[in-house]
């Protein structure tokens, strides 16, 4: 993918010798002796920060793809219901959204007795649930609405011809139209899913301990301000690269070939 | 029965929600006078810094593509939060010194000051792409016409490549647009009083966080479809002129 030759121009090493600098300058002279102690959370906040994106990229996917079928062919009863729900979760800070599930659902729970004794309790009563449900309905809105141009963009020959060949209905859609739709949408969805990520710090405002959070406690126990933000901007930077290079393989082995835009920067 | 209920419970959120100050609907509506300037005076150095930024990523030197292209990438790869907090602190960091420099003492900064800073500087990255599609998708024949007339550089910046772009930069500037104003709540957790956080101290001081959440919520929407009208007559007007691409493409 990195073309040797082209990092190899003079103005391009003498960057990197720049960089490699400032990157020595900041091992010595910058403070890193609370890493050790802050290591083993830091890795449980990796870990929490992934698992929540991977379930909500997931899940809020399985949500999209009738939310976009129903704006695209659905009667109108669908279609107008998922037009609202993608208008309103697109319309509204995603933050104002979490809270508006933590603090508000959170608030009402506790009201109703029978909420109290029932076997979802121990779960309401935590954060992450609200987490979860929250970036999976704002990852299904912005998807829903891209979805509704893939299917779309499916050639219309293609359905005709599964008609004419008599398939039936579930089955055109499972072998036809939602394939030749997620390929015509993988270019989106790996942006879309690197937008995901960077969402995911804001579930540490309701008190889920993701890698952000581990920052802020360093941040507020030990009064190191950038040390430990140049790291968790590393961080993401790193995760947003790796998933970057995931979907340019799976493109190179959906569609045979990269996306046209190129590859990251 | 329950239509006296529901009169009554929607009676308590109107009172909650009035203007005078036993209802917090003030407060409210100074949050959403906050995050409106705070958007616009980001979005608008963002334009700036996405004008600089695509000229020099077309026609600067190498150095200055590559450290556009460094700037352009990290910005988009971190999330906001934490380019949020880092410029936050950088930037009053650098004030402070300044001061210090100039033998002043510590200076409080600016709530709205310092989110139009930090969100511009956002921003600034992601309309440095769009402008540079836009600029590049701009027929090259028309600024070889206006060069060959003798035309400096500025001028046709000023009289041909910004209006002949302008079609093209539309729909991806309305939508940056709409980031600016939803990334305003993000300040809330930096702690400035936008309309995000009126909403949270409002909702917590009388633990009714669904009345609040859900009228802050209809704030935003009301902002955002008003946009999306405005910037849909924007697209129209810089598309005048040019040939309708009804029924083409896709």
């Amino acid at each position: 993918m990195i073309d040797l030759r082209s990092l190899m121009q003079p103005h391009r090493i003498v960057m990197m010798l720049i960089f490699a600098g400032i990157v020595i300058w900041c091992a010595m002279s910058l403070r890193w002796d609370w890493l050790p102690k802050y290591a083993p959370l830091a890795l449980q906040g990796i870990w929490t920060t992934l698992w929540l994106l991977v379930v909500t990229v997931v899940l809020g996917f399985l949500l999209a793809v009738p939310l976009g079928l129903a704006q695209a062919v659905g009667p109108w009863y669908l279609a107008a219901p998922a037009k609202a729900f993608c208008t309103i979760i697109r319309g509204t800070p995603l933050l104002l959204q979490l809270w508006l599930l933590y603090y508000g659902l959170g608030s009402l729970f506790p009201q109703f007795p029978w909420i109290r004794s029932s076997e979802l309790w121990p779960y309401l009563r935590q954060a992450w649930p609200y987490a979860v449900l929250a970036l999976t309905l704002s990852y299904a809105g912005y998807e829903g609405e891209v979805m509704r141009g893939a299917f779309k963009g499916v050639a219309k020959g293609q359905l005709e011809a599964a008609k004419a060949f008599g398939m039936p209905r579930l089955t055109m859609f499972r072998r036809i139209w939602l394939p030749q739709a997620i390929r015509n949408v993988l270019p989106t969805l790996g942006g879309e899913t690197i937008l995901q990520l960077k969402a995911t710090p804001l579930v540490a405002t309701i008190t889920v301990v993701d890698i952000y959070a581990v920052s802020s406690r360093v941040r507020s126990d030990t009064f190191i301000i950038y040390e430990p933000l140049i790291l968790l901007a590393v961080f993401y930077i790193l995760v947003a690269g790796i998933i970057a290079l995931m979907f340019h393989w799976l493109e190179v082995k959906v569609l045979g070939t990269g996306s046209r835009n190129g590859s990251a920067g | 029965m329950t239509g006296l209920l529901e009169s009554l419970g929607l009676a308590q959120s109107a009172e909650l929600l009035s203007l005078s100050p036993p209802g917090w609907g003030g407060n409210l509506l100074r949050g959403l006078s906050h995050s409106l300037q705070i958007a616009f005076g980001a979005y608008a150095l963002g334009l700036v810094i996405g004008l600089f930024g695509a000229y020099g990523k077309l026609y600067g030197g190498k150095v200055t593509r590559d450290l556009l292209a460094i700037y352009t990438t990290v910005i988009r790869a971190v999330p906001e939060l934490v380019l949020i907090l880092i410029l936050y602190y950088v930037g009053s960091d650098i004030i402070n010194k300044i001061s210090a420099a100039m033998g002043g003492g510590r200076v409080e900064v600016n709530g709205v000051a310092a989110g139009i800073w930090v969100l511009g500087v956002v921003q600034g990255a992601y309309a440095t792409e769009i402008l540079r599609g836009a600029i590049q998708a701009v027929p090259p024949g028309q600024i070889e016409a206006a060069k060959s007339y003798g035309m400096p550089a500025f001028m046709t910046m000023r009289r041909v490549t910004i209006p002949a772009m302008m079609g093209f930069a539309v729909p991806g500037l309305a939508n940056l647009w709409l980031i600016a104003t939803k990334d305003t709540a993000l300040l809330a957790v930096v702690g400035f009083n936008e309309l995000t956080l009126e909403t949270r101290q409002a909702a917590s001081s009388t633990r009714a966080y669904f009345t609040f959440f859900l009228a802050a919520g209809f704030l935003y929407l009301m902002v955002t479809l008003f946009s999306g009208g405005i910037f849909a007559r924007i697209e129209k007007w810089a598309r005048r002129g040019q040939p309708s691409l009804k029924g083409g493409g896709r």
